[in-house]
């Protein structure tokens, strides 16, 4: 980077930095009001066996109502959730500490968060559950089917986890290899019937589709047959540039560049669907940070001085 | 043993789960197959995080470069883990309010659902938003029309994006659209066709659905040479070298 695009973005930072400073001068942001319910049960006399309280997010035009109350857990979150979308959005700038630091911490959590729901959704109700299913009702998933037997095949599942785990002890890695051909003869076995029956079968049965449109006067409706035509035609084309046992030349040759230009359209058109989910993305993350972080849509009537109103509708808010 | 019993067991069970769909008698076989599927599928992720514990344990104790980094992703992975595992500000199950575990692992107000929507969400989000300056970039850089199959390719993506966007409107919406009340005529059609936001359906209903319809009828016979070819042995690759 030379000295002009550091000068360029050191400028970047000193206006945000700025700005940042001038909100938390002029006005209340970032923060997460919420709601309390109280959950009560009761005990077979009519007792209250149990009670506690659950809170759901309100909006901060609601902050003045009974009952609201800033969430000091959520506007931490709310905050920690900030500070690290910028630092992710530092990664523009390049590679940098920051970056780094938010990088370890969606990985780190991610995976953990990945074997958490792989243990309540898969390992406790389906392996533990059918095991000693008594033993895991009693205070895991009390809504376990209480006729429930246990199910010793559940021992093989068990095993081949315990084989599968083996890979990471430092000798007898070949011991992983058999929970591993199940996995893969499994994906085989499912993967080959559901493609077969979705990609393959259905597929060609919904390209076989009348090319002489009628709309519903009963006259022919030229622009929807057009489209069935156009549409069969390039189905056809294009299986038939994947068919390389034909040389490409005459008439194959030219069905197949017909093909070719199918396809351009088709990565074209998933391109630009692709880039427009992301700007979706980027417009969703942008409204985090100016709406629900910085209060820049001015959601109760005294967090915001009128200088917002001016900047928002300039930003589309 | 070390290779054959694999080969056997993959071949089984794939033609197992095959069979099931065609043989009523054995459609629970293909049920419990998937139900280990799942469990076994669980425990990969557990070896995931054993692994990753391993090798970032081992960068931090060795203290290669960037191992403070390698700290952080062990701290927030224990964390989750420990949140997640104890359900820690979870309440129980209304109905089972006598069992302390019976709540929702992931209930609103959790530690476990205060990190996916504060930590998690956000951040992956940000990271796949951060992805429309790259392909921008690049589309800038390597798109350029220099024959038909790139126009074509180049074309379709302005069109698909300006369609999806107030741009069409402002750009076309002066062309007429179809009257509700009437036959429409062969011009009518025609102008209210060449609206970029029509325009942009008719790619992706006839154009795109071509494309795609004739990539997924590749893609599902590849899948199923591939597949044939791990559950009959003849692809044995999974197996690794065979040095351990």
């Amino acid at each position: 980077m030379n000295n002009r695009t550091n000068a360029v973005w050191a400028i970047i930072f000193v206006i945000a930095a700025i700005f940042l400073g001038w909100r938390i001068a002029t006005g209340n942001f970032g923060r997460i009001y919420v709601k309390g319910d109280p959950v009560s049960v009761k005990a077979e006399d009519g007792s209250v066996a149990a009670s506690w309280q659950t809170y759901t997010k309100v909006p901060p035009r609601d902050h003045l109502e009974s009952g609201v109350s800033v969430s000091i857990p959520r506007t931490i979150g709310l905050w920690a959730s900030a500070i690290l979308t910028l630092c992710i959005f530092s990664f523009l700038y390049g590679d940098n500490p920051f970056y780094k630091t938010a990088e370890s911490i969606v990985v780190g959590a991610s995976a953990a968060y990945l074997m958490v729901i792989g243990f309540w959704t898969q390992i406790i109700p389906n392996l533990i559950g059918n095991i000693v299913p008594d033993w895991t009702r009693a205070w895991a998933t009390p809504g376990l089917d209480p006729e429930a037997k246990a199910d010793l095949v559940y021992l093989l599942p068990l095993i081949l986890s315990i084989m599968l785990l083996w890979r990471l002890a430092p000798v007898g890695g070949w011991i992983s290899r058999w929970p591993l051909a199940f996995f893969i003869g499994a994906t085989a076995g499912f993967r080959l019937i559901g493609f077969m029956e979705a990609d393959f079968v259905a597929q060609i049965r919904a390209t076989i589709i009348p090319i002489w449109v009628r709309n519903p006067a009963g006259g022919v409706d030229i622009w929807a047959s057009v489209g069935a035509l156009t549409m069969i035609l390039g189905v056809i084309s294009c299986l038939i540039y994947f068919f390389f046992s034909l040389e490409h030349k005459g008439i194959v040759g030219r069905t197949a560049r017909l093909g070719i230009w199918f396809l351009m359209v088709t990565f074209g058109a998933g391109f630009g669907y692709t880039v427009m989910g992301r700007i979706a993305l980027l417009s969703q993350r942008l409204e985090f940070l100016f709406y629900e972080w910085l209060w820049l849509n001015n959601p109760t009537a005294d967090a915001v001085s009128g200088t917002a109103s001016l900047i928002m509708p300039a930003l589309g808010g | 043993m070390k290779r054959t019993a694999p080969l056997l067991i993959a071949a089984t069970v794939g033609f197992i789960i095959i069979f099931s769909t065609f043989i009523p008698y054995t459609e629970s076989w293909g049920e419990d197959s998937m139900i280990w599927f799942d469990i076994l599928a669980a425990v990969a992720f557990v070896l995931g995080g054993g692994n990753l514990l391993k090798m970032n344990l081992k960068k931090v104790s060795d203290r290669r470069p960037g191992w403070a980094y390698s700290a952080i992703m062990i701290a927030a992975f224990l964390i989750t883990l420990t949140v997640g595992l104890l359900k820690v500000g979870t309440h129980p199950n209304a109905v089972y309010w006598n069992k302390p575990w019976s709540g929702d692992y992931i209930g609103e107000g959790s530690a476990l659902w205060w990190i996916y929507e504060y930590l998690i969400y956000p951040l992956t989000s940000t990271m796949f938003a951060m992805l429309a300056f790259y392909i921008a970039s690049a589309a800038f850089r390597a798109f350029r029309a220099k024959n038909v199959e790139a126009s074509l390719l180049l074309g379709t993506a302005f069109i698909v994006l300006l369609g999806r966007t107030y741009a069409a409107i402002i750009l076309t919406g002066w062309l007429p659209e179809l009257a509700h009340d009437a036959e429409p005529s062969f011009f009518g059609q025609l102008w209210n066709g060449l609206r970029l936001e029509k325009l942009t359906e008719t790619i992706m209903g006839v154009f795109n659905l071509a494309g795609s319809r004739a990539i997924n009828i590749g893609i599902a016979l590849g899948i199923a040479s591939t597949s044939l070819k791990v559950l009959l042995g003849v692809d044995r690759s999974y197996l690794g070298t065979g040095e351990d």
